[in-house]
């Protein structure tokens, strides 16, 4: 019933996010200097040809028109043309969304894997030198970001010891018997293991670039309550019980000291499908970050406009996701 | 032959001063042995000791402590902390904070049962849900679905009672029990407390600061004071004559329920005088020897 309620409400003000996002992304781009009818139209047109194309993507109305147009359109799932491509946007975002989920889902998995084992690690030995080396690497890949990653990463794995790839997201001469643009999964659901092997090999780098600098805040978090909580009473007791160490980390206390950390994961978790914006030019990854990138350059302003709801999308999502996971693992709130 | 022997006990905080003074106590199987003192004294140091869990801040600087004929402080960590668990329990002193807020109770009982003992899950259960009754928690089968925060602090100090005795122990340090409970609660649970032991015939090392706990359940006891034991004797002795000045002064202090007339009597200045040179001499003696 909890979850229920929590459920609705979200979604509510999530469609209230998502309006104002939309407003905001809308009258944003027509107030900055640029116009995308210029950026398509040669050198030495006439204000005549600017005027009748102008006409054709409806630019020449007034702002608030143009809004009500689009608006509408967006409410029944028409998103308009892109006007570099001319396709519609919808399809387009679509299209790409598939590749920065993969990217996004594979970081965020491996930021876990490698924050969640440095945390446990760090609190196992505690006070030791394992703790110690542990604090200084976290030190390092807190103080440096996501895309000086990529560039290391490039030059470590791509050109000293070239065994990843460094562009793309597969190699472009593979033949791809996919349906979905899920090449990730889908390749493992087909058992296509030679496929996947590829798939990763692209992705890898990019995911750890933007990896790196979660995976230290995992560590830091979890590593501080995992402190805190190994010295409560009822992870005392069940050392009296004859658990080890390592199993009274994992059984008592790694539970209640993961929920804080979790929250905190969520909010971060957007920040990172941010940053493939710049990783994914970085690894020229065609995934929404790239096209966003083209389609602010080119001012493809309904395509900004696709993109940026999308994202919105996305985050509001991603922090719902969070909040009913918290209602999960702590059996406290779910009798509100 | 005493189940638990405690010899000549050191302990102190690392690169501080001493929390515990050469203590020595033995507890025989069945017996009820109870450790009074002041805060601070030492009483909950001897109990921590003995089931491994002193906290990463204090060492133990010598001593042995022998739990059914085997030293623990010579055993490697692991080893020792099985030991403990197969043979010995914890009644914790607050409720609220000894049971794990995300697991539910049923497992918090059986755990021990199950992954030290190897008792398959069923028996265990059975175990339990047998417990639960002995300690008057209605409605075991629901209980033991229970999380924690379902149930109120009195309930949930049955429950650990419970868990202390599920594996038959032969010894239970019971870590002032019931000093985070209610007044109306704490004299059920005492009484718990002692029927049980009785019935499993557990040894029982019995943290307080409560004198007329210690009439009621124990069968010996040593006072402490500054981590030193003044005074060890068996209770029928030290209330009809204790024989170290402290003693005799922390006994006049108890409140006397039945004469309200009489105030309360704090320890006289003279004898917290006499106990601290006992200890300093002790220490000078030490740094000596």
């Amino acid at each position: 019933m909890q979850i229920l309620r929590v459920l609705l409400l979200r979604l509510l003000t999530t469609a209230i996010t998502l309006a104002g996002v939309a407003v905001i992304v809308f009258f944003v781009i027509r107030v900055v200097p640029g116009n995308p009818i210029a950026m398509m139209l040669p050198p030495g047109a006439t204000d005549e040809d600017i005027a009748r194309l102008s006409a054709l993507y409806g630019l020449d109305k007034p702002m608030i028109t143009q809004f009500g147009i689009w608006l509408s359109g967006v409410v029944q799932g028409d998103f308009g043309t892109s006007i570099t491509t001319r396709q519609p946007v919808l399809a387009l975002v679509l299209g790409r969304l598939p590749a920065t989920l993969e990217l996004s889902i594979m970081a965020l998995v491996m930021a876990m894997i490698l924050g969640g084992a440095a945390a446990l690690a760090g609190t196992r030995f505690r006070g030791g030198r394992t703790e110690g080396a542990i604090d200084v690497a976290n030190g390092m890949a807190l103080s440096v970001p996501d895309f000086l990653w990529g560039l290391v990463l490039i030059l470590l794995f791509g050109v000293l010891v070239p065994i990843f790839h460094i562009s793309g997201r597969v190699t472009p001469s593979l033949e791809l018997p996919f349906t979905t643009d899920f090449y990730l999964f889908e390749s493992l659901f087909r058992l296509r293991f030679d496929l996947w092997a590829d798939i990763v090999a692209h992705m890898f780098m990019p995911a750890l670039a933007l990896a790196i600098p979660l995976a230290a805040i995992i560590v830091q978090l979890l590593k501080q309550s995992l402190k805190e909580t190994m010295n409560l009473d009822y992870v005392t007791l069940s050392r009296t019980k004859g658990y080890g160490e390592t199993r009274v980390i994992l059984r008592e206390a790694l539970r209640n000291a993961a929920l804080p950390t979790l929250t905190l994961v969520g909010v971060q978790f957007t920040f990172l499908i941010g940053g493939t914006v710049i990783i994914e030019r970085l690894f020229s990854y065609e995934g929404l970050g790239n096209m966003a990138i083209d389609a602010v350059i080119n001012r493809d302003l309904p395509l900004i406009q696709g993109i940026v709801i999308l994202f919105a999308v996305i985050f509001t999502g991603v922090n719902l996701i969070v909040d009913l996971l918290y209602t999960v693992l702590n059996p406290r709130l779910r009798h509100g | 032959m005493s189940f638990l022997r405690v010899n000549n006990l050191s302990v102190r905080l690392k690169k501080g001063p001493p929390l515990l003074r050469r203590v020595s106590l033995q507890v025989a199987a069945g017996d009820v042995h109870g450790l009074v003192g002041e805060s601070g004294a030492g009483k909950s140091m001897i109990g921590k000791a003995v089931l491994g869990i002193l906290p990463p801040s204090v060492e133990v600087t010598g001593g042995e402590i022998w739990l059914d004929g085997v030293d623990l402080l010579s055993l490697p960590l692991a080893e020792r902390r099985r030991r403990i668990g197969a043979t010995a329990a914890l009644i914790p002193q607050d409720p609220l904070t000894a049971l794990n807020p995300s697991h539910r109770i049923g497992p918090q009982i059986t755990d021990r049962l199950v992954d030290i003992l190897g008792w398959s899950r069923a028996d265990a259960n059975r175990r339990a849900l047998e417990l639960l009754a002995e300690v008057q928690i209605p409605d075991p089968d629901r209980v033991m679905r229970s999380y924690p925060h379902e149930l109120s602090g009195g309930m949930r100090q049955r429950i650990l009672i419970a868990s202390a005795f599920a594996a038959e122990p032969k010894l239970i340090v019971a870590d002032e029990p019931t000093t985070a409970l209610d007044v109306t609660v704490q004299k059920q649970i005492l009484k718990l407390i002692a029927g049980m032991q009785a019935r499993h015939g557990t040894a029982l090392l019995f943290v307080t600061h409560d004198l007329g706990v210690v009439s009621k359940v124990c069968q010996r006891l040593s006072v402490l004071y500054a981590g030193m034991v003044v005074e060890d004797t068996s209770v029928a002795d030290f209330f009809a004559a204790p024989r170290h000045a402290y003693s005799a002064a922390l006994l006049a202090a108890t409140p006397k329920y039945t004469d309200p007339a009489a105030g309360l009597q704090p320890v006289p200045d003279a004898v917290i005088a006499q106990v601290r040179a006992e200890v300093v001499a002790f220490d000078r003696g030490a740094a000596h020897g």
